[in-house]
């Protein structure tokens, strides 16, 4: 095994999640913490969360984009290294949700960075979000070229 | 000493919500600090104009997902009295019930974050494992774990069977077993106390000049709490607002942990005297007229402005919520604490910035 493939198994097997509410009301933030506590627990499957872009695969992402937090979300976007994957949590990630019509609202992640999974609900329940994260390490995979 | 100006967040491990701080330090102590807000700002009290007021319901609930259940019951209130319902009484202790335990999760989930923002992060675990319990009375009962949605206006939209009063009795009995089972870590634990004594004081006389509401201000010393209104059912139960002296984190720490035992003891009441009878009554008419209603959510007093002119659509609303009054308090508490201490001190208000900025 060649150190690239030690360290594509280490990504895949272990990807390291940043979280960044972009403006959500904190129903899908407080269940995207319930994902690490006791009852569903993630560290079990390997998914560490860490507050720091620079070393996390994966970005969550939930609430709405407005004016104001698109650019700190697309600057966390750039500082994470690639191959990375982007999910958007929650009705307001998805499209903007219920509130799609205000008027500080951009609408869903997507308008800003590229998204790769959408998890949906409101808020969105954490064995979706969990399912979410699995869904995103298929597509880190397609983006090695392991796939 | 040259000063030093530190940037704290929007993106932060100890914040789960943006919010920026501007740090000026000299070696490692806040001289002052500068908070910038707008990361989370919707603009959610203009959506009036475009959905009607039963629509509403569905957007304050949003306003924040920990408390939705007590914002809805502030606006559904408001109308009820603009609109002169008579709410019947099962519908008002059933609005205690599941606002109390939007009460005690919230703590719940405030002393794990508290936690771990001083790096205590099995105290975190713990606290977010019982959490899970009133997590799954929420689910069982109303559909949706965090944004329980029962509100209308008139009442609620479901009823508790005797099944479901029992099994949540029996579920608060295991809450309450196990939050007790931390009582000693919580009040009594070194490490808690060297992180939370004396760090980040409000005194009395500061609380009250900054206008700082719901535990900030019971920690330092004042006995208000907006439930002694006694709206909903609050007036026929019995409880005493908690208090506590020092106005240190600490005591803000005490005063929540307090406040769940006294939530538990809350729904239980309600449940014991749970009158029979209907849940919603059919409410006709549109609003007309201003008025201006205030709650107790877990940070404190949240206070509702409407106005209506007699269409479907509300003229006005206005919100104001009570980590927007507890930021004064806490740019006050800033000053003097190691910066070390800073993700403390700004965790023991409870921020809610979504509620904030709406």
């Amino acid at each position: 095994m060649s150190l690239t493939d030690w360290i594509n198994k280490g990504r895949l097997k272990s990807p390291w999640v940043v979280h960044f509410d972009c403006g959500s009301c904190n129903g899908c933030d407080i269940e995207v913490l319930a994902c690490l506590t006791p009852l569903y627990d993630v560290e079990r499957f390997g998914i560490l969360n860490i507050g720091n872009p620079k070393h996390a695969d994966v970005l969550v992402v939930t609430g709405t984009v407005n004016h104001r937090n698109k650019t700190v979300l697309k600057n966390i976007y750039d500082q994470m290294p690639g191959p990375k994957a982007v999910i958007a949590v929650g009705a307001c990630g998805l499209s903007g949700g219920v509130f799609r019509e205000a008027y500080n609202v951009v609408g869903g992640v997507d308008k800003v960075i590229p998204v790769d999974v959408y998890v949906p609900g409101c808020p969105a329940k954490p064995e979706s979000i969990i399912d979410g994260v699995v869904k995103a390490l298929d597509v880190v995979k397609t983006k090695l070229g392991l796939a | 000493m040259a000063r030093t100006i530190l940037p704290f967040g929007p993106q932060h491990p100890v914040l789960p919500e943006p919010i920026h701080l501007t740090l000026e330090l000299e070696d490692e102590i806040v001289v002052s600090a500068v908070p910038a807000l707008g990361y989370v700002h919707r603009g959610l009290e203009k959506l009036c104009e475009v959905r009607d007021f039963h629509q509403m319901i569905q957007i304050v609930e949003r306003v924040c997902g920990i408390c939705s259940k007590i914002h809805a019951m502030c606006y559904c209130q408001s109308l009820e009295e603009m609109m002169g319902a008579d709410v019947p009484r099962r519908a008002k202790y059933l609005r205690v019930v599941w606002s109390e335990l939007h009460r005690i999760h919230s703590h719940l989930l405030w002393i794990g974050l508290f936690a771990d923002a001083f790096g205590f992060e099995s105290l975190f675990m713990q606290c977010w494992r019982i959490r899970e319990r009133i997590m799954d009375i929420n689910e069982a009962t109303t559909g949706n774990r965090v944004v329980v949605s029962v509100n209308v206006i008139g009442g609620v939209r479901r009823d508790l069977s005797r099944e479901h009063q029992t099994w949540i009795g029996e579920q608060l009995k295991l809450v309450e077993k196990e939050v007790l089972a931390l009582k000693s870590t919580i009040v009594s634990d070194y490490t808690v106390k060297s992180r939370t004594q004396g760090v980040g004081v409000l005194t009395k006389d500061q609380a009250h000049q900054l206008g700082a509401v719901g535990p900030v201000l019971r920690a330092s010393g004042w006995a208000q709490d907006a439930r002694m209104l006694g709206y909903a059912a609050f007036d026929e139960l019995d409880f005493e607002p908690v208090v506590e002296v020092d106005g240190d984190c600490y005591a803000r720490l005490a005063v929540r942990f307090r406040e769940v035992l006294q939530s538990v003891d809350l729904v239980r009441q309600a449940l014991t005297r749970l009158p029979e009878g209907e849940i919603s009554v059919p409410v006709k008419g549109k609003p007309n007229g201003e008025i201006i209603t205030r709650v107790e959510q877990p940070r404190g007093e949240l206070m509702y402005y409407i106005k209506g002119d007699d269409t479907k659509f509300l003229d006005r609303l206005r919100i104001r919520t009570p980590t927007f009054a507890n930021i004064p308090p806490l740019l006050a508490m800033l000053p003097g604490v190691e910066l070390a201490d800073v993700p403390v001190v700004v965790l023991s208000i409870d921020p809610c910035i979504s509620c904030t900025e709406r």
